[in-house]
């Protein structure tokens, strides 16, 4: 059995223009210790997705299932969810800066953190233990800086505490809703970096949810890609890079930018997403796809199996012989995760080379 | 180190601007058409008298002249003395200050209870019955002008109390140095009626502040740290929430030092205000100089408290 069982989830909000159905039906497991990423545009419905796992979405309608550890989360009364989230389930949000409250000091918050769920704790020991996360996070002077407030603190060293606090009770499952996507290039490969080793540590599971596919190629075991609320496509991140079925995942891999690659072309998805309220007939992807028949207009498409293994699933009309990469991927392909030399060693090497005053001790 | 010099730097540029009020209100009275002299002769008087009179008051002289006596007074803290019946203007503000100070330091307790109590109350619950009665309960205060409320009061809460031999509330002014009781007696209904005036200002400025806060990335992290959603509000959004009350509230402060007319005169407590009412009226300059000086002061100083307060509460701020 799986840590996480989310089958079937849905979740709506009733708004004055309409209903806006932003998840329309996702199953996925997530397995202890192991990272699935959950990639999509803005507005896919993936931070709405696993928001509602915590019942932080305020007046959404969800049904479906999300079973924890044995537990429904749907459902669940306020006091239990309480006690889920912060200790079972942490999350680490997209922005750090606007993510920590910044009338207090960092320590005081992770401490904050800890005792809410443990009252035997003092605030001695919980301070105490504020300190040694943040050594543990790569902080320099932790006993100092455990006393700053966050505007004090650099970009990267407030995602690193951000890090610290979900690491604070070590939860089971970590969800990271694009932690690295507020940060500077040079210090995005690092906090990867941090939160991969952590995670290998700990033994956590994580759910990383990114519009990034270079942040999935460097951390993510499995991926789920997400369009307009519903999963477009599973699978191995091997499967998804070089195998891809769903013509949106391979529009996706066609358009990863890429510094190294003079002279080589962009090709964007064409059209915008689809609104959530006046979704398009049939699959919702057909309005930008490449490869539309008659039966994309009508039918809706679902998950279904395309390779052997039966996990590599997408949700398309197209046969399962279709996987695979087109020319120009296949050649992005090879310039963003090839050549046996992994994105995130390259953007480290490439963050010590630049960055002089070191964020905090990179940890190579 | 950073602390001290900013309160010098403060108090020094306060002292300026006193200064300016001070010649501000001068000049302001010698354009007023105000003649005390005329009002202090008494019926047909001869220009021989009003002239002994001028000349006993110092108000023959060049205004330059009459300015720098003020000036070299006023460096010695001597305010002067009342035109109209010679009592020092320091022995005059001494009397009048404490039922001000008694009026404003209550009524903002209380505005601050009730208007922090209803912003927090119809920002959490939208739409519930709390909120009803106390947003409804908020505008009828602001609605109704000063004196209706105090009136009001008299007739409703006072009277009825009074003749059914309950004696604790009172009009007029009672020191605290008897009975701090007693002199609660008599503030109360100033107090109920400052605050009702003033509270919906904090209602609206709090219940604003706190959506924003209630929207804020922090309040998501509070909540998904696990947080009751009692900590959530007071110690995470209500705590973010709280600046701009206390940016208001050093306004409102300064503001009031300078008297309630209304409820002073409604309530027959003296003060600050009814003192400002007679002597402008009279054109008692002395005594209207001095009170404008020590609501300047005020406001001086309330503003340097407020800017404390904020790098106290805000630690983003600092002091230069």
């Amino acid at each position: 059995m799986s840590l996480l069982e989310v089958r079937d989830l849905r979740v709506s909000f009733p708004t004055a223009d309409g209903v806006v159905r932003a998840v329309r039906g996702v199953s996925f497991d997530v397995d202890a210790g192991r990272t699935i990423g959950i990639v999509g545009e803005s507005g896919s419905g993936k931070t709405v997705l696993t928001q509602t796992l915590l019942g932080l979405t305020a007046g959404g309608q969800v049904s479906g299932q999300a079973v924890f550890d044995g537990t429904d989360l749907i459902g669940l009364g306020e006091e239990q969810l309480r006690r889920v989230r912060g200790a079972q389930i942490a999350v680490i949000f997209q922005d750090p800066l606007t993510s920590l409250h910044p009338l207090y000091k960092v320590g005081w918050q992770i401490a904050e953190m800890i005792r809410a769920h443990d009252k035997s704790v003092s605030k001695k020991q919980a301070a105490q233990r504020a300190v040694e996360l943040l050594g543990r996070v790569g902080i320099p002077q932790p006993a100092q800086r455990v006393k700053d407030y966050p505007h004090q603190f650099s970009g990267g060293m407030r995602q690193r505490a951000m890090i610290a606090m979900a690491l604070s009770l070590e939860p089971k499952l970590i969800i990271a809703d694009e932690p690295t996507t507020a940060l500077d290039a040079t210090v995005q490969a690092q906090i990867l970096d941090l939160l991969l080793r952590l995670q290998q540590d700990f033994g956590t599971a994580m759910i990383m949810i990114t519009h990034d596919l270079g942040v999935v190629a460097d951390i993510a075991d499995d991926v789920l890609v997400m369009y307009a609320g519903r999963a477009a496509e599973v699978a191995s991140k091997r499967d998804i890079f070089y195998k891809p079925h769903h013509p949106y995942t391979k529009g996706l891999l066609e358009s990863i930018p890429n510094s190294s690659a003079a002279g080589g072309r962009l090709r964007p998805i064409t059209g915008q997403p689809p609104s959530l309220i006046n979704l398009p007939s049939g699959c919702a992807f057909h309005p930008r796809c490449a490869y539309v028949m008659d039966k994309c207009l009508t039918d809706e498409p679902s998950l279904t199996p395309v390779a052997q293994d039966g996990f590599h699933r997408s949700a398309c009309w197209l046969p399962a012989s279709a996987a695979g990469l087109s020319a120009e991927a296949e050649d992005q392909r090879r310039r963003t995760v090839g050549e046996g030399r992994s994105v995130a060693a390259a953007k480290i090497a490439e963050a010590i080379a630049k960055s002089p005053e070191a964020e905090g001790s990179v940890i190579a | 180190m950073a602390f001290a010099s900013f309160v010098i730097r403060r108090l020094l540029l306060g002292v300026v601007v006193m200064w300016v009020v001070s010649v501000a209100t001068f000049l302001l009275f010698f354009v007023a058409p105000q003649d005390p002299a005329r009002l202090l002769a008494g019926k047909n008087p001869s220009a021989q008298e009003i002239a002994n009179i001028n000349r006993r008051l110092g108000l023959d002289q060049p205004i330059l002249v009459q300015y720098w006596h003020y000036l070299i007074r006023l460096l010695h803290f001597n305010l002067g003395t009342s035109y109209f019946t010679g009592t020092s203007v320091n022995t005059i503000l001494k009397e009048d200050l404490p039922p001000t100070l008694s009026v404003m330091a209550g009524g903002a307790v209380l505005w601050l209870i009730v208007g922090i109590g209803a912003g927090v109350l119809s920002a959490t619950r939208a739409r519930s019955l709390v909120d009803r009665i106390s947003t409804t309960g908020v505008l009828i205060g602001i609605t109704f002008p000063t004196f209706v409320v105090g009136l009001l009061l008299l007739f409703l809460v006072f009277k009825p109390l009074n003749q059914a031999g309950f004696h604790w509330i009172q009009t007029g002014y009672e020191g605290p140095s008897q009975s701090i009781v007693g002199w609660a007696g008599h503030m109360i209904l100033p107090w109920i009626t400052i605050a009702a005036v003033s509270a919906a200002t904090y209602t609206r400025l709090t219940r604003g502040a706190l959506l924003d806060a209630l929207g804020e990335d922090y309040v998501r992290t509070a909540r998904a740290k696990g947080l009751s959603e009692r900590r959530v509000l007071y110690r995470h959004a209500v705590r973010a929430a709280l600046t701009p009350v206390v940016s208001q509230l050093g306004v409102d402060i300064g503001t009031l030092a300078g008297g309630a007319v209304v409820t002073e005169t409604v309530f027959g407590l003296g003060g600050i205000g009814q003192q400002s009412l007679t002597s402008i009226l009279n054109g008692d300059t002395p005594v209207v100089l001095g009170i404008v000086l020590v609501a300047a002061l005020f406001v001086v100083v309330a503003n340097i408290v407020v800017d404390i307060a904020y790098s106290v509460l805000d630690p983003r701020v600092k002091l230069s």
